[in-house]
């Protein structure tokens, strides 16, 4: 059988996982696909490459799709999200100047207020923190932690665009205090001895969806059996990648010289959840660190976009209830519902639901099988009822 | 917004367009320079450190930024499409918005152009074709001067590939060549692979 090459970017990080492990350990070839994986040198690139017809998919940062149909961002584009590649997965660091003048008790890893506390109380002058993108969920989750705890932005918060690969650099040349990233440039800052890991961003946020699989709308409509072909290997990849023993082929897998090109021990700490946060070893266990299944962590929810567009509509000045209309039709549940509910993949009964009031596996109604949705909890104790910003 | 208009007024008004290309090799970035001057009376200013990009081009504020899609760096160029006042918002177009088709060529090219301001596209159409062209010459350069450094390589492996042979089997430089020949095609590989094995055993072996 001839199989269909799909061209697909992606950017060099553990939760591209999905798209290597699809290609590699076959569930592409099942679907009749052979995925072209297209490394692209930064997340502008990987928008304007599937925007301007050079993929035909691309691993994107969960608000990328969204800004775009805000007309934020530069590219006019229509860009869909049919469903979510992973959920959470990044972490915040702290320069070693910035650590030595926090309390030990800053670093338990898993509170993220009195990580966030201290973190504002140790910084002299305004705050210079590094995220990859304008437009991710690395900002989004700074800007609505650091300002709830009272730190105001712009004037004592300057959040700035730094490639992943260039962070642990900027952070030992002093040109930020503090990152917030994906895996694995967390743990090369602590390897390299340029800082120390003060939180997972899932201690902010437990359930932000962090990657998307993102396609152009013309596409999806001229190509439904593809989408569809594209869509199950993904689902059947992040289900491979769910299983505990299969963390340390997927390490082995990801650490090789043509993906991530890095030591397979530094890509297991994030799969395991076991985190090294200093250079001199200390280590934290994170239940979810990152997830690529449990949960219905694949399905993209409405309610989803309709946060990111809030808190950019917030941040940006733009028409709120407007921007959270706009946002979430371009989460497409209906997509999700059409090709992955015949593979198997259990659907919830509604596509919207309140984020941040999921205390821990709750069950809820579901078409085929039970249901159980992983904690969904803000760290401030917030809900984000999508239905009443309308 | 009427003080954005007023500023875009304005350098339409002037024909100069304020160029910044963001390059770190230098030739490149003189050639690039060359053809810009060539497609008009520009004013053209080349960053090649890359620290503090964003700042560093706000503070210019100029018409077009051409910078190179390999560069990571350009991811910081999005920040210039959200301000801190919404007055002095930058409009980011990506080549000049409407014209797809000049978009997914510089995009081909190598080239990636961010209008930063209200211009029309015909004004910017050819600076980006200049830009283009000298991106696709570059690149083909490059591929070239990096054909020619394997095959330097290559051979000088396979010299000593066949040196090794010549001593340990005491074969002429002919019949040396030819048995790495013979192995490569029964082992279905490159010559100059079969030529590698062989110098990295002897250099484990010595």
């Amino acid at each position: 059988m001839t199989r269909v090459r799909l061209r697909v970017a992606w950017v060099p990080l553990v939760d591209a996982a999905p798209l290597i492990v699809a290609r590699e350990i076959g569930f592409a070839a099942e679907e009749g696909l052979t995925l072209d994986l297209m490394r692209a040198p930064s997340w502008s690139s990987a928008r304007d490459m599937l925007t301007f017809g050079a993929v035909e998919a691309a691993h994107m940062l969960s608000p990328v799709p969204v800004a775009m149909s805000l007309g934020l961002g530069g590219t006019a584009g229509q860009v869909i999200a049919p469903m979510i590649l992973s959920v959470n997965g990044t972490s915040i660091g702290v320069s070693e100047a910035l650590a030595r003048r926090m309390p030990p008790e800053a670093f338990g890893f898993d509170d993220a207020t009195v990580a966030g506390r201290a973190l504002i109380a140790a910084a002299q002058g305004p705050l210079r923190v590094g995220v990859p993108f304008p437009f991710s969920m690395h900002a989004e989750l700074l800007f609505f932690w650091l300002t709830t705890l009272g730190l105001p932005a712009p004037e004592a918060l300057s959040v700035r665009s730094i490639p992943p690969p260039l962070m642990a650099e900027a952070l030992a040349a002093g040109e930020i205090d503090a990152f917030c990233v994906g895996e694995p440039w967390g743990t090369l800052a602590v390897e390299r001895g340029a800082g120390r890991l003060l939180l997972p961003s899932r201690a902010i946020w437990s359930f932000a969806p962090e990657k998307v699989l993102a396609l152009r709308r013309d596409w999806v409509e001229s190509e439904p059996d593809l989408t569809g072909r594209l869509m199950r290997a993904l689902w059947r990849a992040g289900r491979w990648l769910a299983q505990p023993e299969a963390h340390v082929a997927a390490a082995e897998l990801l650490g090789r010289p043509e993906w991530l090109d890095l030591p397979a021990e530094w890509i297991d700490r994030a799969l395991t959840g076991h985190m090294m946060i200093s250079p001199q070893g200390d280590s934290r266990r994170v239940d979810g660190f990152v997830q690529f299944h449990d949960g219905a962590a694949t399905f993209p929810w409405r309610s989803q976009a309709a946060w990111i567009g809030a808190r950019m509509a917030g941040r940006l000045g733009l028409e709120r209830s407007a921007a959270v209309k706009t946002a979430q039709d371009v989460f497409r549940s209906d997509l999700y519902r059409r090709h992955l509910g015949p593979a198997g993949a259990l659907l919830p009964g509604a596509s919207s639901k309140v984020e941040g009031a999921i205390r821990s596996g709750t069950a809820v109604p579901s078409e085929g099988g039970r249901l159980l949705l992983a904690e969904n909890r803000f760290f401030d104790g917030r809900v984000f009822d999508p239905d009443a910003e309308n | 917004m009427e003080a954005v208009r007023a500023v875009s007024h304005k350098r339409r008004m002037n024909d100069r367009l304020s160029i910044v290309i963001v390059e770190a090799d230098r030739d490149r970035a003189l050639a690039l320079v060359d053809a810009l001057r060539a497609a008009g009376d520009h004013d053209i200013h080349v960053i090649g450190d890359t620290s503090g990009l964003a700042r560093r081009i706000a503070d210019r504020n100029p018409d077009v930024v051409l910078i190179d899609v390999a560069n990571p760096s350009r991811d910081t160029l999005e920040e210039l499409t959200l301000a801190s006042a919404p007055l002095d918002r930058p409009v980011a177009i990506f080549a000049g918005g409407s014209d797809m088709a000049l978009t997914k060529a510089a995009i081909e090219a190598g080239v990636s152009a961010y209008v930063v301001d209200e211009l029309r596209p015909e004004r910017v159409a050819p600076v980006l074709v200049a830009a283009i062209a000298r991106f696709n010459l570059f690149r083909r350069l490059r591929d070239e001067l990096s054909e020619t450094r394997r095959a330097l390589e290559e051979r000088k492996v396979i010299d000593r590939a066949k040196g090794l042979l010549m001593k340990a089997r005491g074969l002429d430089e002919d019949a040396a060549y030819a048995l790495l020949r013979k192995t490569a095609m029964d082992k279905g590989r490159k010559v100059s692979d079969v030529a590698q094995a062989l110098v990295t055993a002897a250099d484990l072996l010595s």
